[in-house]
């Protein structure tokens, strides 16, 4: 096992998709010609030619269509969106479109598209280049919800990702791309929906994703030092969700906080949340906690953008509070 | 009034022979998707169709002429008034009713209904309750022809209406960078719902959007199927050679409202009088000759009759198997 980048875990995984089926293609505003903005993608031009590393211009709706319509003519089209945010702006293509081809054509048709995005705060890019909108998503059937929080899980799941048949929305916390982590040499694959726990523990359980699981683990590694067990599971998958790892977990411990750097306010923390009440409360000692985003946009100064999304202190003392 | 007919689709590509198989085709589609309206149309008042109805009655030569001038192969993407095009590109009639009544012997299995068929085996991408939703997916399309290396193309219906939206402008300016195999066969039948297109756009010649974006656009008489044809194949021929998108604008003029429970009252009297005179399935009647027509017409009508039977002694989807099936997914 090589340590590797995140960022050059998701390369890989591209380009190992890329080689084994010429019907995967990648197209994205600035991929080609710069490699992305956060050099994922730097070097396949070189590669595969740009038939199929396509630079887009800003035209979000109408290229995230595209990959609906490469996706249903049997292409397997990687569209990226430079950020979380923009995605907004195709919308409909993702929701009415992307999620519901399958289901509306009576299974005549799949739409295996990936549509590959950055989120997340921690870097003073505003309001409109921090958000984390993975919730929107999730509340749609018909789409999956990828968020990997290690260069390994990273270059796996997006390659399930690649070969599913359905929509997948990948989502890349912005402050993962330079972290380093192990990477299997051989070639392999995550499959999508499920979970991974991170870190075995019998007091309370985390369930989290993307960078906060790794901030779990970091609180995780404090609270072991003041006596407290802490289980980690990170989901890695929001859809499918993989409830029975998180129903084991919390069984276990039979304390939870779900962490997570979206705003609290109609989060998936509250999903994951009454669904453990409705499957494990007899095997509660408490009430779910969310350690969450604040209810507010993310502002510019690192301060107080701080003080928005969840840190290692704060669920260092969520975790007591649960105790 | 934005909607005058200039067909210049005969200027531009000169005459080229229509063949028999062709008119005959034509024909049929034109015959077929009047009669298929009527029928839904009479189905709805019967209460045996709910949810929404566009009628494409009025319209039905522009895919009737733009289908006849592709392969089984070539794809296309349709619309919320869709029938026509689903019809013209192949489509059996008893699945289509059976889908529009809900059942689970439809092309959708009743998932769908008359805003969404879509149809494999002719590469019917399928019907879009938004407006322009099709208009990425069919670009899309074409750039997946082009990574897959084959000699198809996309033809994209969408409306005078889908044309003031966003990804028109988008999707135009996209095909014409990668110089993708698809014609964007404007429908421009005068009316977004109920808004006159003289109030939406500025401009009501939309063929001339093309050349904004290195795209060649051509306007045809759109209740001529001749004409439609003509324009299409010269379209596709030139995509085919991988020289790239061209935008048609077909005119014509809905012969109702909107959809099935709109009475149009705000429809120019006038304007509606003229089109109906100039009916697109009597010119086609006169282009194919009474004989031959009439010919067509009595299959049609046998195959309509069945159709509808069809449709309406089959099973509708059993709700515990559908809520197994999603169970799943």
């Amino acid at each position: 096992m090589a340590e590797m980048m995140f960022r050059d875990a998701l390369r890989r995984a591209l380009d190992e998709e890329m080689r084994r089926d010429p019907l995967v293609f990648l197209m994205g505003e600035t991929i080609a010609e710069r490699g992305g903005s956060y050099k994922v993608t730097e070097g396949l031009l070189a590669t595969y030619g740009p038939r199929r590393v396509i630079d887009t211009p800003i035209a979000e709706a109408s290229f995230t269509g595209m990959g609906v319509g490469a996706a249903l003519v049997g292409c397997r089209p990687v569209v990226e969106l430079l950020f979380v945010d923009f995605a907004m702006l195709a919308m409909d293509q993702i929701v009415n479109q992307a999620a519901k081809f399958a289901f509306i054509s009576g299974g005549q048709a799949k739409v295996p598209l990936v549509v590959r995005t950055q989120g997340g705060a921690g870097n003073g890019l505003a309001a409109q280049h921090s958000q984390s909108l993975e919730a929107l998503f999730y509340h749609v059937p018909g789409l999956k919800v990828v968020m990997p929080s290690t260069p390994r899980d990273a270059c796996g799941l997006l390659k399930a990702a690649i070969r599913d048949d359905h929509p997948v929305v990948f989502i890349e916390h912005k402050l993962l791309y330079m972290t380093q982590g192990p990477v299997p040499d051989e070639e392999y694959v995550i499959p999508l929906g499920r979970a991974e726990v991170k870190r075995e523990g019998s007091d309370v359980t985390l369930i989290s994703w993307s960078l906060m699981a790794l901030k779990c683990l970091e609180a995780a590694a404090v609270l072991a030092r003041e006596g407290v067990s802490v289980e980690v599971v990170d989901l890695r998958t929001l859809t499918p969700l993989d409830k029975e790892t998180v129903l084991n977990s919390a069984r276990k411990t039979g304390r939870v906080a779900v962490v997570h750097e979206a705003v609290k306010r109609g989060g998936v923390g509250g999903d994951i949340a009454a669904m453990l009440m409705e499957e494990a409360y007899d095997d509660l000692d408490g009430p779910v906690l969310r350690i969450a985003g604040r209810n507010t946009p993310i502002p510019y100064n690192l301060n107080i953008e701080r003080a928005c999304v969840p840190s290692v202190e704060d669920i260092v003392a969520g975790v007591l509070d649960l105790l | 009034m934005g909607n005058t007919a200039e067909p210049s689709g005969r200027e531009r590509s000169g005459p080229p022979e229509l063949s028999e198989e062709v008119l005959v085709r034509m024909h049929r589609s034109v015959y077929a998707t009047r009669q298929f309206e009527l029928a839904c149309v009479d189905g709805y008042r019967r209460g045996l169709i709910r949810g929404y109805l566009h009628p494409y009655l009025g319209e039905e030569a522009v895919a009737a002429g733009a289908c006849a001038a592709l392969r089984p192969d070539d794809y296309i993407t349709s619309t919320h008034r869709g029938h026509g095009h689903c019809i013209s590109k192949g489509a059996d009639l008893g699945r289509m009713m059976a889908e529009i009544m809900g059942k689970e012997t439809g092309y959708c299995k009743g998932r769908g209904g008359s805003m969404h068929i879509a149809d494999r085996q002719f590469n019917n991408l399928g019907a879009n309750g938004i407006v322009g939703g099709g208009i990425p997916i069919a670009t899309g399309a074409a750039m997946g022809i082009r990574v897959r290396g084959t000699d198809q193309v996309v033809v994209c219906f969408f409306s005078d209406g889908a044309s003031n939206n966003g990804v028109f402008a988008e999707s135009l300016n996209l095909a014409g960078i990668y110089a993708l195999p698809v014609v964007y066969l404007l429908e421009n039948n005068g009316y977004a719902v109920s808004t006159p297109i003289e109030c939406s756009t500025g401009c009501c010649d939309l063929a001339g959007r093309g050349p904004a974006y290195g795209v060649p656009g051509a306007c045809v008489d759109g209740n001529d199927a001749v004409a439609v044809y003509r324009a299409t194949l010269a379209a596709v021929t030139r995509a085919r050679r991988g020289e790239g998108p061209t935008l048609i604008e077909a005119k014509t003029f809905r012969h109702g409202g909107h959809h099935v429970n709109d009475p149009g009252l705000y429809m120019d009297p006038e304007a509606l009088a003229a089109w109906k005179a100039r009916d697109p399935l009597r010119l086609m009647r006169a282009a194919v000759g009474e004989e031959r027509a009439a010919a067509i017409e009595t299959a049609v009508d046998a195959e309509l009759r069945a159709a509808v039977e069809f449709a309406a002694a089959s099973p509708e989807p059993d709700v515990d198997a559908f809520l197994a099936e999603i169970e799943e997914a």
